[in-house]
């Protein structure tokens, strides 16, 4: 099975994670791997446990049994406040940015720096800038703008920015492109590139195939709970991980053809 | 860093003063309409009243007379402007500011309390209300407007039995009676005036130097200079104006700033530097424009919902003691009746959202002396007190609605 054979550790690794909502298991025995300066697309139809997995990883939802691992050492993930600390960030699809502030207010909101009692601007404007250029966001006229100023585009530019000022290892991701049109999307899909070139472990959610087939490195398939699939993109094609997402195996990928279902 | 030329054009391109107005008029015609609506309410005002009252409404007493009238709704409104920026509502405010007059003036004639004892006493008063109504919002979660409302007859009730019935208690502390009584020696306005003036003008060219040293944004120099030359001609030449004698005989000299306005300078100062300089302040403005944003980033929007309720009923008492001051007496209908509504009004004419996020302190004294000025030109026309409900109860829906268009019209263009 061609499978998770990287050279490298991975920066975040998932193993035999179990979660149960009082009786419906959500997650079963999911193994997944996230690598430095790679781009993992995480897929799956609705319900199958996306959204608890990342929230899993995020410490929002802790686990019932398994382990993480991260950059090899075995760590544990319990309130978002541990997520943060190792470096992961989460960039949510309701992007939660407040409108009524400018981006750098947004970026630094709820770290702000400040010299004694006042916040410094100064500092927080240049970071600001030095990130989004860093990414080579070249569409903002002014990091001072509001954000309710802003196209979808770039406030998910802004909202990944913002993940990417804190040093983070890892970017999650979930449905950037979700509601935005065909150039923002290329803009944005630009950007989750960019980042994974300046070293991050990307994850990136979506439910389009043509997303995932233009940036990922690896495709994750998620189907009822379970890890149907996890693979380089170049080792399938968009109807095979179709497949995976809606019946949970394509041929000798998936899940009825492995010996045990993992 | 090198950044390419490309990026932040705006922030790279030396403005002009011409293209610094041009993006203001591109941002008023997009709803963002910030102090216009009240400065130009207030000139057409002043203007009006200049018109139809021309030996009493711009005579030297009468605008004394203005800035003492506008001095309690300003606080109060100040205090409002906090808790509007959470999008919540305070209609308990008024009725607070009487609660703590009374009991300053209590403390004062029954114990024989000094006002330094009073004082302290009164803004407890309004600090353990405050705590009380933001436990019940933020915490119990009750909607601050039937919180406020339950307390808006609660507390008539407690100045009532605290006053009594058809009483009145005097006040006679010399330091209170001062505040909205006495003015200034001349050499002191003068004196404040000049200093504020100076450092107004240097804290904003030492900002805009650094600024422009470090290549951050910043507005254009000409429009830097001109606030300064504005806020400066308004300092000394009301400190001119103020300075004027204004006695009504000619025996006998009387002229000065009010003491009390200092007082609201030093407020409105200090609820500035907080809501725009610190942490404090620009989670509030978090929470008011997405507190769910504002949660996930880590912000303990909990205690900040309990905290502005905090500081608008302390400066409800603040603003009780003001009128108990200027009025010599606490009554027991003190801060009932249309109080609350004026300040409420003065916070959304300047420019204060009721949906929250948007407002500044300065909103308090541009709104509170529009108001003022309406409340005053009506008087010396000698209009009847139902005309005068009419009037201002009319001037807060238009501000109400002027707000809830700009609002719409910001969705409109994505502003």
């Amino acid at each position: 099975m061609a499978d998770v054979a990287d050279e490298k550790t991975p920066v975040l690794r998932l193993a035999g994670v179990n979660k149960s909502f009082g009786a419906v298991k959500v997650l079963h025995d999911v193994d997944f791997a996230v690598y430095r300066g790679k781009v993992t697309a995480l897929v799956g139809d609705n319900g199958a446990g996306k959204s608890t997995l990342i929230k899993c990883i995020a410490g929002i939802h802790p686990i019932d049994s398994g382990q993480f691992y991260f950059e090899g050492r075995p760590v544990s993930i319990s309130t978002p406040r541990d997520a943060a600390a190792l470096g992961i960030e989460v960039v949510y699809q309701d992007l939660a940015l407040a409108d009524n502030l400018d981006i750098v207010q947004n970026m630094f909101l709820g770290r702000e720096r400040r010299r004694g009692l006042v916040l410094d601007e100064a500092s927080m404007e240049e970071s600001a800038r030095q990130t989004l250029s860093k990414l080579s966001v070249r569409t903002v006229k002014s990091v001072r703008q509001l954000v309710s100023s802003l196209s979808g585009g770039q406030r998910q530019t802004v909202a990944i920015a913002k993940a990417v000022l804190w040093e983070s290892k890892v970017v999650i991701l979930d449905e950037p492109t979700a509601a935005l049109g065909v150039a923002q999307t290329r803009q944005v899909l630009e950007l989750v590139r960019r980042l994974a070139d300046t070293g991050h472990a990307v994850v990136l959610i979506s439910h389009n195939m043509n997303d995932v087939f233009e940036v990922a490195d690896r495709i994750t398939a998620l189907y009822l709970g379970r890890v149907a699939a996890d693979v380089a993109r170049e080792e399938v094609t968009s109807t095979q991980v179709v497949e995976l997402i809606t019946a949970g195996r394509s041929g000798d990928l998936g899940l009825a053809s492995t010996a045990e279902s993992m | 860093m090198k950044v390419a030329d490309a990026d932040f054009a705006l922030d790279r391109r030396e403005q002009t003063v011409t293209s610094a107005v041009r993006d203001y008029w591109a941002r008023v015609r997009g709803g963002e309409l910030g102090a216009l609506p009240s400065i130009f309410s207030l000139a057409s005002l002043v203007i009006l009243f200049t018109a139809l009252r021309p030996e009493t409404f711009l005579s030297e007493r009468n605008i004394a007379n203005l800035f003492v009238q506008a001095m309690s709704v300003t606080i109060l409104a100040l205090g409002l402007v906090f808790v509007l920026l959470l999008g919540e509502i305070d209609l308990s405010a008024g009725v607070t500011s009487g609660v703590c007059a009374a009991v300053m003036a209590k403390l004062m004639t029954e114990a024989g309390q000094p006002w330094y004892v009073t004082v302290p006493a009164a803004l407890l008063t309004g600090l353990v209300i405050g705590t009380c109504i933001g436990l019940l919002v933020a915490v119990v979660r009750i909607p601050s407007f039937v919180v406020t409302l339950a307390l808006f007859l609660g507390l008539q009730g407690v100045t009532l039995r605290l006053i009594g019935e058809g009483g009145t208690v005097p006040v006679r502390d010399e330091v209170i009676v001062a505040l909205a009584n006495d003015n200034m020696p001349i050499w002191l306005g003068w004196t404040l005036a000049v200093l504020c003036t100076a450092w107004f003008a240097a804290s904003q060219l030492l900002r805009w130097r650094r600024q422009r040293r470090r290549g951050l944004a910043r507005r254009p120099l000409g429009l830097v200079l001109a606030q300064i030359a504005v806020v400066g001609a308004a300092l000394l030449g009301l400190t001119f104006l103020m300075g004027l004698d204004r006695a009504p005989s000619p025996a006998i000299v009387l002229n000065g700033v009010p003491w009390g306005v200092p007082l609201v300078g030093v407020l409105v100062i200090t609820a500035t530097f907080v809501l725009n300089r610190t942490v404090y302040g620009r989670h509030v403005y978090a929470v008011g424009g997405n507190a769910e944003a504002a949660r996930r980033a880590g912000i303990h929007v909990t205690a900040i919902r309990m905290s502005v309720f905090m500081i608008a009923s302390t400066l409800a008492a603040v603003a009780g003691m003001v009128d108990a001051s200027r009025l010599n007496s606490v009554t027991p209908d003190a801060g009932a009746g249309n109080v609350l509504l004026y300040a409420v009004g003065a916070a959304v004419i300047g420019g204060t959202s009721l949906f929250g996020g948007k407002g500044r302190a300065r909103d308090a004294v541009l709104g509170g002396l529009v108001v003022t000025v309406i409340i005053n030109g009506l008087g010396l026309l000698g209009s009847p007190a139902y005309m005068q409900m009419l009037i201002t109860g009319g001037v807060l829906l238009l501000a109400a609605s002027i707000d809830a268009l700009a609002r719409r019209r910001q969705a409109a263009t994505g502003r």
